[in-house]
């Protein structure tokens, strides 16, 4: 169940970001801002790794004190997690968020961050997850009244979303 | 099956749209031809988007050329790049033997007829006197056949993040190159 999903531009500006509940969305900003540069690291890691590690799903990004970021290891291998010191804030989850990062062959980046306080949530589900937000991309792109670099607006992208979220009452 | 003639003959026809939608002063100065090529652009980065979704990351350059080369043609003309040649800095020459979109303008004399005039006749000089390269001005005319999937390299290369200018150029019909320049930023 994800709490955040953000979809990052190849020049590292949002296309869409929806988070719940609405209230918090500027932290949310933050945050997916700022696994964009683990994002970066991850992908450019993997020009020097093996040739094994081509997969777009990237992983874990790192744990904080308040916030677990999920950036997917192209080859599954576990990334070791640094201590990022961000301020407590006072957070509506008592418990960790997850952060997954996704990097598609056109350079954009999908960022979900996810509630796991109830279910953990297996890796399986979130690759699903972001299968699906990936073929809602290429239906968006595919659009002929859709310039890419704008903003999505699209009505099923947002359908699709919602579907995703929490439902937080 | 049957939609490969679909898409051929919607081709002919958007090349024959745009050029009858278009004033005297666009034909002359090519807008019409960077129009077809905007087109193929923007479709272009939507094939991309929809035919990467599933395959692994690139490792260079080069391999995105493959990727082009082989599964992108063969999705769209339902063949593959019959020659890809490389300088190693930048320059990329994709050979195509039996150009989809050409085949059907060399078959027969009643398409040539149909081309502008002056193709035809170019043509038969040349044969005679056992020229193979084309001029310059028939160069042009067929422009406006290749422009299209010019810009659907483009646009390919462009969503992988490659910016690069795209030409074309036909020796011996339906074989045609497609000159790819990358541009280092």
């Amino acid at each position: 169940m994800a709490v955040c999903i953000a979809v990052i531009a190849k020049e590292n500006y949002p296309l869409y970001i929806r988070s719940i509940p609405a209230e918090q969305e500027l932290k949310f900003h933050y945050t997916v801002h700022t696994s964009l540069d683990v994002v970066d690291e991850k992908v450019s890691a993997m020009g020097k790794a093996l040739v094994d590690q081509r997969e777009l799903y990237l992983g874990l990004l790192y744990p904080t004190e308040d916030y677990k970021v999920y950036l997917l290891m192209p080859n599954g291998v576990s990334y070791k997690c640094k201590k990022l010191l961000i301020p407590c804030v006072k957070s509506m989850f008592p418990n960790q968020l997850h952060r997954y990062g996704y990097v598609t062959n056109s350079k954009v980046k999908f960022v979900m961050v996810v509630d796991s306080s109830n279910t953990a949530l297996r890796d399986n589900e979130i690759r699903s997850m972001f299968r699906k937000l990936h073929n809602s991309y290429t239906d968006v792109m595919c659009n002929p009244f859709y310039n890419p670099g704008d903003r999505i607006h699209s009505r099923a992208f947002d359908n699709m979303v919602t579907s995703m979220m929490v439902q937080v009452c | 099956m049957a939609d490969e003639a679909l898409f051929l003959l919607l081709h002919n026809e958007m090349v024959t749209g745009v050029y009858k939608s278009a004033d005297q002063g666009e034909v002359e100065n090519g807008r019409c031809i960077t129009k077809l090529e905007n087109m193929g652009f923007r479709v272009g980065q939507g094939l991309i988007e929809r035919f990467t979704k599933d395959t692994a990351r690139f490792k260079d350059e080069l391999d995105i050329m493959k990727f082009i080369c082989k599964d992108f043609w063969t999705t769209i003309f339902k063949k593959q790049i019959d020659n890809l040649r490389t300088n190693h800095q930048g320059i990329y020459v994709l050979q195509d033997n039996k150009f989809r979109l050409l085949t059907q303008m060399s078959a027969g004399k009643q398409y040539l007829d149909h081309a502008p005039k002056v193709l035809h006749r170019r043509l038969e000089i040349c044969i005679e006197e056992k020229k193979v390269q084309i001029n310059a001005h028939v160069q042009c005319c067929l422009c406006k056949y290749l422009a299209f999937t010019c810009g659907l390299i483009r646009g390919g290369l462009s969503n992988l993040g490659i910016k690069s200018i795209v030409t074309a150029e036909v020796s011996a019909m339906p074989a045609c190159k497609f000159q790819v320049m990358i541009q280092k930023i």
